[in-house]
C-alpha cells in the first residue's frame, strides 16, 4: 500500500488506466494472439491433431505453391474481393443517395433494407440454394420454365457458380453499408449544399463535387470493412454447396474454406495452418494498400 | 420453515454421503461416442443391461457432435481423461492407433481365429498379427430403395436384378415436363452421397476390375474396367437420360420427395425414410454386374479400449467390450438404430435376413467390400470431380477417370509416405 501512497499522481493515473486495461490485454492476448502465434508455429510442423507434432521446416508452404488447388482457391478469392466489394459498395451508394431524399415511408425502406444483415446468413444461404435449383423444385428455373425458357445451371456450373454464391452475400452485406453511408450524408454540412443552390448548380455537380469527396472517409470504412468480409467469404459458399464444398471443381471454393477442409476433413493442421497464416497476408496487404490509397490527405 | 431447512440439508447430506460411498466400491468406465440420436438411446439401453449383468461396474456415456469429436479424444486421453472404451470410424484406426490412443484387445478375451470365424470377413481390416485392435457392434451396407407407388404407376412388376434391367426400369420411371426438363428420375445420381461407394466397390467390380491394390495403398481403377464403369454410370445421365446429377438438390431428398423411381443409399437411410408421411417403399439388393457379379460397400464404427485404462478400469472395459460386441447387443442395435448386426450368426437369422427391410442390406454383406480409406472426404471429391468433369466440361471417361486416379492416389501417397 505504501508503495502505492508514494506514486506521483502520474503513476497512479497509468497504474489505474492499466488495471482497467488489463481485462481487454489478458482477453486479446489468450484469446487472439496465443492462437495467432501458436498457429504460425504449426505452419512449419507436421500435425494430425492425434499424434506428436513434427518440424517440417518450409515443406508446407512449398507444397502450398505447387497446389494446382490453392491457385483455383486464390483465384476465387480475389474473384469474390474484386467483384464483391465494388458492387456492393456502387449498390448501397445509390440506394442510400436516393433513400436519403425520400421522405415517405423513410423508415420502413431503411428497416427492409436492413434486415438482411440481421438475417442468420445459413439460413439466407439455404433459401437461396433453394432458389437456384432447376426444375422441377428451383424458383428461378420454375419461372423461367414456365416461360418457356431452358434451364439456366445456377450452381452446377464452373462459370455461373461464384456470382450465384456472391450474390445473397452481397445482398446480405447491403443493408449495413446503406446505414453508414446515410449516416455519412447526414454529417455533410447543408451549408454546402444551399450555397451550391444558391449558385444555382446542377445535381451531377453537386453529387460529384460535394457529396462524393466528403463522403471519402466513409467510404475508406466501408471498401476496407467490406473488402476484409470477402476476403474471408465461408458461409454463404460452404451452405450453398454442402454436397460438394466449393464446388463445382472448385469454382466456388474460397480460401477459408480450404483451409476448413484441409483442417478438419484431413486432418493436416500444419498445412491448414500454413493457409491460414498466407490468407492473414493478403488480409494484412489489402487492408494495409486501401488504408494509404483511400486515406485522404 | 428452519426445521424443514435443516430436514433437507441433512437428507441432502445423507446421500451424498451414500453416492460418494457406493462410487468408492464400484468401478466406473466411461464410454465415447459422437451423437446420433437414436445410437445413443441404444447405448443406454446396452448400458443398462450390462450394469444389470455385472454389479460393481458403471458406465458413463458421454457424446458429442461429431465435428468436435476427433479433437475432443484426442485432447483427453493424453491427459489421462476421458474414455475408457471409445467408439470410433474403421477409417480411423491407424491414426488412433500410431497416436497410441487405444490399446489391443486381449487375446485370451478376443481370440483373433474365433472373431474371424464368427465376424463378417471385412471385420478382418481390425486385425493385426494375432490382436484385434477393435470391434464393430454393427455394420452398414448399401441396398436399392425403391418407390412401390411410382413403380406401379409406371406399372414394373419389382426391384431391377442386373444393371441392365436397372436402366430398363429407370426409363420407364422418368418423366419429363414439355421443355424437355426432367421432373422425376428414374434413378437417383451423385457421387457426394453413396454413389461413390456405388462406383468403387460394386460398379468398377462388376465390369471386371478391382478398385485398389495393395492394401487399398495404390488406386487401380485407371483402366478398361473402369472406364466402363464409369461409361455406365454417367451414361444414366447423358446416354439414357433417367436421371440428372444433383436433381432437386440431394438425392435422398429427391427420393423423400417421391420424384425418383430408385435411389441407392445405405442401412442408416432406413430411420428417415420410414418417417416419411406417404412414401411407400421397398428395399432390394443392388443389381448384379452383366457376368452376375455381385458386390456391396460395407462401412463400419468400432469399438476400443483406450491407452487410459489400466487395472481394475482396463478388466472392466474388457468386460464391457465383450457385452458391446455380444449378440444380444447386435439386436438391440439393429432394432434401434437399424444398422446391420456384425455377426452372420446374429445378423443372418431367418427372421433378420428375410426381414422385407433389413433382408437386402443383410444378404448384401456376405459379398461386401470395404474400403481403406485415408481421407475419405477428399477420395469422395476426387471421383465427385471425375463426374463433373465430364458432366459440366465434357470430357472423356478416360480423361476423367486418370486425373481422378491421378489425385487419389496422390491422397494415398501423402498419408503413407
Amino acid at each position: 500500500m505504501s508503495a502505492y501512497s508514494n506514486l506521483t499522481i502520474k503513476q497512479k493515473q497509468i497504474v489505474w488506466a492499466w488495471a482497467f486495461l488489463a481485462l481487454p490485454v489478458l482477453f486479446y492476448g489468450l484469446i487472439r494472439f496465443y492462437p495467432t502465434g501458436t498457429a504460425f508455429v504449426i505452419s512449419f510442423q507436421e500435425w494430425n491433431l492425434l499424434g506428436t507434432r513434427t518440424w517440417t521446416g518450409f515443406d508446407n508452404y512449398v507444397t502450398l505453391w505447387h497446389d494446382p488447388v490453392f491457385w483455383t482457391v486464390f483465384y476465387n478469392t480475389f474473384a469474390y474481393l474484386l467483384i464483391g466489394t465494388p458492387v456492393s459498395l456502387v449498390l448501397s451508394f445509390i440506394i442510400a443517395y436516393h433513400l436519403d431524399k425520400l421522405r415517405f415511408m423513410h423508415g420502413f425502406l431503411r428497416m427492409l433494407y436492413f434486415l438482411p444483415f440481421m438475417t442468420s446468413a445459413v439460413a439466407m444461404a439455404w433459401v437461396w440454394r433453394w432458389f437456384y435449383q432447376g426444375v422441377p423444385i428451383g424458383l428461378f428455373n420454375n419461372i423461367l420454365a414456365g416461360f418457356g425458357i431452358a434451364q439456366i445451371e445456377f450452381l452446377n456450373s464452373t462459370t455461373n457458380a461464384l456470382p450465384a454464391v456472391l450474390a445473397p452475400a452481397v445482398w446480405a452485406g447491403l443493408g449495413f453499408q446503406i446505414i453508414i453511408f446515410m449516416a455519412g450524408m447526414r454529417a455533410i454540412p447543408t451549408s454546402y449544399y444551399e450555397a451550391a443552390k444558391i449558385d444555382g448548380v446542377g445535381w451531377w455537380t453537386v453529387l460529384t463535387q460535394i457529396t462524393l469527396p466528403l463522403l471519402k472517409p466513409t467510404m475508406v470504412f466501408i471498401v476496407v470493412f467490406s473488402s476484409i468480409g470477402f476476403l474471408r467469404i465461408f458461409d454463404h459458399v460452404f451452405n450453398m454447396t454442402t454436397n460438394n464444398p466449393g464446388g463445382p471443381l472448385n469454382a466456388t471454393k474460397p480460401l477459408v474454406l480450404m483451409i476448413y477442409d484441409t483442417a478438419f476433413n484431413g486432418f493436416n493442421m500444419g498445412y491448414a495452418a500454413a493457409q491460414t497464416v498466407v490468407l492473414f497476408t493478403i488480409l494484412l496487404v489489402v487492408s494495409l494498400i486501401q488504408l494509404r490509397l483511400l486515406r485522404s490527405e | 420453515m428452519k426445521r424443514k431447512i435443516k430436514a433437507l440439508a441433512l437428507a441432502s447430506a445423507v446421500s451424498a454421503a451414500a453416492l460418494f460411498s457406493n462410487a468408492a466400491l464400484a468401478v466406473e468406465i466411461e464410454y465415447w461416442q459422437y451423437y446420433f440420436d437414436a445410437r445413443v438411446t441404444a447405448m443406454e439401453q446396452i448400458i443398462k443391461e450390462f450394469e444389470a449383468d455385472n454389479p460393481g461396474i458403471t458406465v458413463k456415456m458421454t457424446h458429442f457432435p461429431y465435428a468436435d469429436y476427433r479433437t475432443k479424444v484426442a485432447a483427453a486421453i493424453p491427459a489421462g481423461e476421458g474414455p475408457d472404451v471409445v467408439q470410433l470410424f474403421y477409417g480411423w484406426l491407424n491414426d488412433y492407433k500410431e497416436a497410441k490412443l487405444i490399446q489391443p484387445l486381449p487375446t485370451s478375451d478376443f481370440p483373433a481365429s474365433e472373431i474371424d470365424k464368427n465376424f463378417f470377413p471385412m471385420v478382418q481390416a481390425m486385425k493385426e498379427g494375432e490382436n484385434y485392435w477393435a470391434l464393430p457392434t454393427a455394420v452398414r451396407s448399401l441396398a436399392l430403395f425403391y418407390n412401390t407407388r411410382l413403380f406401379e404407376a409406371a406399372g414394373v412388376d419389382g426391384p431391377p436384378a442386373t444393371l441392365d434391367e436397372l436402366v430398363e426400369t429407370a426409363k420407364k420411371l422418368t418423366k419429363l415436363d414439355g421443355a424437355g426438363n426432367i421432373t422425376q428420375v428414374g434413378i437417383t445420381a451423385g457421387m457426394n452421397a453413396q454413389d461413390h461407394h456405388w462406383f468403387r466397390e460394386v460398379l468398377v467390380r462388376q465390369m471386371g476390375g478391382n478398385p485398389y491394390v495393395d492394401d487399398y495403398k495404390t488406386v487401380n481403377y485407371n483402366t478398361e474396367a473402369g472406364q466402363k464403369a464409369l461409361d455406365f454410370y454417367v451414361g444414366l445421365a447423358k446416354k439414357h437420360k433417367v436421371t440428372a446429377f444433383g436433381f432437386m438438390d440431394e438425392p435422398q431428398a429427391a427420393f423423400k420427395a417421391g420424384r425418383a423411381g430408385m435411389h441407392i443409399d445405405g442401412s442408416f437411410r432406413i430411420g428417415s425414410l420410414k418417417k416419411t408421411r406417404g412414401l411407400k417403399w421397398g428395399v432390394a439388393e443392388l443389381p448384379a454386374g452383366p457376368d452376375g457379379t455381385k458386390s456391396n460397400y460395407s462401412s463400419y464404427w468400432v469399438n476400443a479400449i483406450t491407452t487410459k485404462a489400466e487395472g481394475e478400469k482396463y478388466d472392466a472395459s474388457v468386460k464391457f467390450m465383450k457385452y458391446v460386441t455380444s449378440d444380444k447387443s447386435m439386436q438391440i442395435w439393429l432394432d434401434t438404430v437399424g444398422e446391420l448386426p456384425a455377426k452372420p450368426s446374429v445378423g443372418l437369422t431367418e427372421e433378420n435376413a428375410s426381414n422385407d427391410v433389413f433382408g437386402p442390406f443383410i444378404r448384401g454383406l456376405q459379398y461386401a467390400n470395404t474400403t481403406k480409406f485415408a481421407n475419405e472426404s477428399a477420395q469422395r471429391q476426387a471421383l465427385m470431380d471425375m463426374v463433373s468433369r465430364m458432366d459440366i466440361e465434357g470430357q472423356s471417361a478416360a480423361d476423367a477417370i486418370a486425373t481422378a486416379a491421378a489425385e487419389e492416389q496422390k491422397i494415398l501417397d501423402d498419408y503413407y509416405k
